[in-house]
């Protein structure tokens, strides 16, 4: 570790913070990390503060990272710390509570402060600037006994500060200089009608006015304008501005202008040094929103990393007010200029405003008031700086003249390139038409190789398709056959029919037989492999666990630290209070943080963990609910007839007979069922893979029905009149499933696939009914319980364990 | 430098894993396929996942949280994504005593 090299970081802001958590992804190890923080917290979310001060929003939630963050990535903090010199020779900074350490590299990340107006009378008790959450405490703390607050500054950061103290139940007064609230950022119209909403919410104005002194003896009483008129103020908050903070830099030696001077890698003018962030100016910018300080914190990640980057070139900003009820948006030139030609759309009916600027057929600025849906899209075309000749109406009105509907291509088309595309991986448009047309992607599969879209939820696929469509051209059609996954070219029949033919033993045999690319196959094929072998022969096969993901292998669902959920089965939702009482017992046992009601009348158990797994279900002696598995999950059930006026049928009784009839079947996905007692249907059957909905003197039988990413009904299969036969058809549509459907795909996706039809063809008949039934039960025969199997297996349960602690040699 | 007796080689399954401890540290075992050991810090650099939960193949391991592809040896996160974990010099002497190095 002695290698590593010093990293001192001066700040424990937003930006200094982004650009580390950067580092530790680009370089983790590399250097040995040391922040000092003047404030006494961990790096919370300064631009949520107006929220904290709206109210609801407490100050523990805008901590963006918290204490463990520091220590998990072992790095010193020393929060509280002012750091009072550099000593750029000895490469050492010290700080105000004696505090010296030194550095190979030091980022000054010092932020800015308030520009306190100059007045007579400014440093009297009560007059404070709005930055830090120190500031929030003392407007909260002055709310309680006083009532007159004054805001000077008419801007965004004053505008929120005003309706934060009206939150807080303060009658709050803003003074502006300029006759228009947000000058820098909105025109007159939209500055009017911004007034006018924020009265009608009971902020007061005071325009045109130049402070010239504050009164008061220890405490402020008034505040008195250079016109003599004066107003009456027990607290005010100057928000007229901020300064970069750069005394620190200055008295090191450093090149400072407004903020400290970094060329586009955010170096200072002494090596080693850099400056990141409110307190850095680049071309002659000090920026004070947050967009650009990310962009910053990036570059200088790369740079620290050793990663190439092609520097910070500057940003284009865009502002968006933080105030409830009121919808602003601004970016870039919001004033018509000589060269400049500017359309607007104005709604007082809807308290609506659009304006967009444009020079030479560019968009280069906009204003938005009462709706800003838009607002990141135009703020992508300016960016972008492309020609809108032609669409400029339909850029302001959302929609093109003449009222035709737009085309889902064309809308595709359209989209801007940095809306995302794929909101579980953060993909853009813009990052998928590189894949396709910078990259040579044909596929959404080999798109998803490449960036990740569609890669978790998949509920993006059909945008993703489209993209496909309107990029790849004719490459999309002539596409190379996809095989399951990138290890074999070979599709789900034909790795079954190979299966059959050359009947290997296990998962390995199986890819040198069927000539995999990838000698031990990946994530999705492996377990894909090991589910068909299992169907084919459930005799013999035997499973393999290292061939399952997480869930299957350890019986419980994992969660995001690591720790695990367990649900025990409760059939068909009836349970007693016996077992209740020995559920809640094991939770309290074994400090259980979160007891869930699950959304299929099961009750889970969350944060358990990995090592008290096996004796927390020896403890519970139930069975598993395979929560977790590509596997019969719930029966979900009304009370039926057993209670319910309307029931026609023991629902209930239905119900569990299934779920111990089906319990730990393996399943090419997950399947849930649920019997409804009534056409009332309030088990919700019919978006279930397999729903039985009870009618008077018999059951319909439904299938392939979903409500998660795709919500799909299900399909009638039959009606029948006794239990037994629901049991029978149910178990024969599940192994026709389980026999003809590819590892992954759920019910509703195959039951589309294949057509209802088709299934029905085959479930009519008699024999060909009884035979699949007779398969499954087959199948079944051979699983037992998975949590009474690792109880009792020590090699299994080793597995849970983590390794005794040893000790050093050395 | 430490170099610790952390268990034996048949206290991990082959495609199996196994953990401790060492201060800070939680460290994931490896048995691969051909019976070779590896370590790394039981970190994902995506989301913290605990890579020792994940499937391993080859010699990869794949997060359990998202699916990240980590080289077990050099630690190296396989493309679309980018970063690093943390791997560390295993030994495995005649009586399969495994000696991991921190």
């Amino acid at each position: 570790m002695a290698d590593k090299m010093k990293l001192v970081m001066v700040g424990n802001g937003m930006a200094g913070v982004r650009a580390l958590e950067h580092l530790l992804k680009l370089a983790p190890g590399k250097y040995e990390i040391t922040i000092f923080g003047a404030e006494p917290h961990p790096n919370y979310n300064r631009i949520m503060l107006s929220s904290v001060l709206a109210g609801g929003t407490d100050i523990k939630d805008i901590v963006m990272n918290d204490w463990s963050w520091y220590a998990d990535n072992r790095i010193r903090l020393h929060a509280g710390h002012t750091v009072t010199r550099i000593d750029t020779a000895a490469r050492k900074v010290y700080s105000d509570q004696c505090i010296e350490a030194d550095y190979d590299t030091l980022i000054l990340a010092t932020g800015s402060r308030p520009f306190m107006l100059p007045l007579p009378g400014a440093d009297k008790e009560g007059v404070i600037g709005f930055r830090d959450i120190a500031d929030c405490e003392i407007m909260q703390e002055t709310a309680r006994s006083y009532k007159k607050a004054v805001v000077i500054g008419g801007g965004l950061l004053g505008l929120e500060a005003a309706r934060g103290l009206l939150n807080l139940g303060m009658d709050a007064t803003v003074v502006h200089n300029s006759a228009n609230l947000m000058n820098r950022q909105l025109d007159e119209p939209a500055s009017r009608m911004l007034q006018a909403e924020l009265e009608a919410q009971g902020m007061k104005f005071l325009l045109r006015k130049q402070s010239e002194w504050i009164y008061g003896k220890k405490r402020v009483k008034g505040i008195r304008f250079t016109d003599g008129s004066e107003a009456e103020a027990d607290l005010i908050v100057m928000a007229v501005g901020i300064k970069p903070n750069v005394s620190l830099a200055k008295s090191a030696g450093l090149a400072v202008s407004r903020g400290i001077v970094v060329n586009d890698y955010m170096e200072t003018n002494v090596p080693g040094i850099y400056a990141v962030g409110e307190c850095a100016e680049h071309r002659g910018i000090a920026y004070g929103l947050v967009a650009p300080l990310y962009d910053q914190g990036a570059v200088l990640a790369k740079r620290l990393a050793g990663v190439e980057t092609g520097g910070y070139e500057g940003s284009m900003t865009s502002t968006k007010l933080k105030v409830s009820g009121v919808d602003v948006f601004s970016a870039g030139e919001y004033e018509e200029t000589p060269g400049t030609r500017a359309l607007r759309y104005q709604d007082e009916l809807e308290g609506v405003y659009k304006k967009l600027v444009i020079r030479n057929d560019k968009l280069v600025g906009a204003v938005l008031f009462g709706d800003t849906s838009d607002g990141a899209s135009l703020f992508s075309i300016m960016k972008k700086g492309e020609s809108i000749k032609g669409k400029e109406k339909e850029l302001l009105l959302g929609f093109a003249p003449g009222g035709q509907t737009v085309s889902p291509s064309a809308r595709l088309e359209r989209m801007a390139d940095d809306e995302i595309v794929c909101g579980c991986n953060g993909v853009s448009k813009g990052a998928i038409k590189e894949a396709i047309e910078d990259k040579g992607c044909s596929t959404v599969g080999e798109i998803k190789a490449c960036n990740k879209a569609t890669g978790s939820c998949g509920g993006c696929k059909p945008l993703v398709e489209g993209l496909l469509g309107l990029y790849a051209g004719e490459r999309a059609g002539q596409s190379v056959k996809e095989g399951i996954c990138g290890c074999t070219p070979l599709d789900r029949d034909e790795i079954v029919a190979g299966l059959r033919r050359l009947e290997p033993a296990t998962v390995k045999e199986a890819m040198v037989a069927l000539e995999w690319r990838q000698p031990e196959g990946c994530t999705k094929c492996r377990p894909s492999l090991n589910y068909y072998m299992g169907m084919l022969w459930p005799e013999r096969y035997k499973d393999e666990k290292e061939s399952r993901f997480t869930n299957e292998r350890y019986h419980a669902n994992i969660q995001k630290d690591g720790t695990y959920s367990v649900v025990p089965r409760i059939y068909g939702g009836v349970t007693t209070p016996s077992e209740l009482k020995k559920i809640a017992e094991v939770a309290e046992k074994y400090d259980v943080p979160l007891v869930k009601f699950t959304g299929g009348q099961r009750l889970d158990l969350f944060g358990v963990k990995k090592e008290d797994l096996p004796s927390m279900w020896e403890d519970l002696d139930m069975p598993s609910g395979h929560a977790y598995g590509k596997m019969l999950r719930t029966v979900k059930t009304c009370v039926g007839n057993t209670f319910c006026r309307f029931g026609t049928q023991d629902a209930i009784g239905m119900g569990i007979r299934l779920e111990k009839e089906f319990e730990r079947m393996n399943a090419p996905a997950k399947v849930k069922f649920a019997v409804s007692g009534c056409p009332r249907n309030c088990a919700e059957a019919t978006i279930k893979d397999y729903g039985i909905v009870a009618i008077d003197g018999g059951w319909e039988l439904h299938v392939g029905g979903n409500g998660g990413v795709h919500v799909r009904a299900t399909d009638l299969l039959c009606v029948v009149k006794t239990e037994d036969e629901v049991v029978e058809w149910g178990g024969a549509f599940l192994q026709y499933y389980r026999e003809n459907a590819t590892w992954g795909e759920r019910t509703s996706v195959w039951v589309e696939r294949v057509g209802v039809d088709a299934i029905k063809a085959v479930l009519d008949d008699p024999e060909e009914r009884k035979a699949l039934y007779g398969r499954i039960k087959t199948s079944l025969s051979y699983i037992n319980d998975p949590w009474k199997e690792i109880i009792a297996d020590k090699e299994l349960r080793k597995n849970f364990e983590a390794l005794a602690v040893p000790a050093p040699l050395n | 430098m430490t170099k610790m007796l952390v268990a034996n080689v048949t206290d991990i399954d082959a495609r199996g894993s196994r953990t401790y401890r060492h201060e800070e540290l939680e460290i994931a075992v490896f048995k691969l396929s051909d019976g070779q050991i590896r370590a790394v810090e039981n970190r994902c650099p995506h989301k913290g996942g605990k890579l020792s939960e994940g499937m391993v193949c080859g010699t990869a391991i794949h997060c359990p949280l998202h699916d990240w592809k980590i080289d077990l040896k050099t630690g190296r996160v396989y493309e679309p994504d980018e970063g690093c974990v943390t791997s560390y010099e295993t030994e495995v002497d005649e009586a399969g005593c495994i000696y991991i190095t921190i």
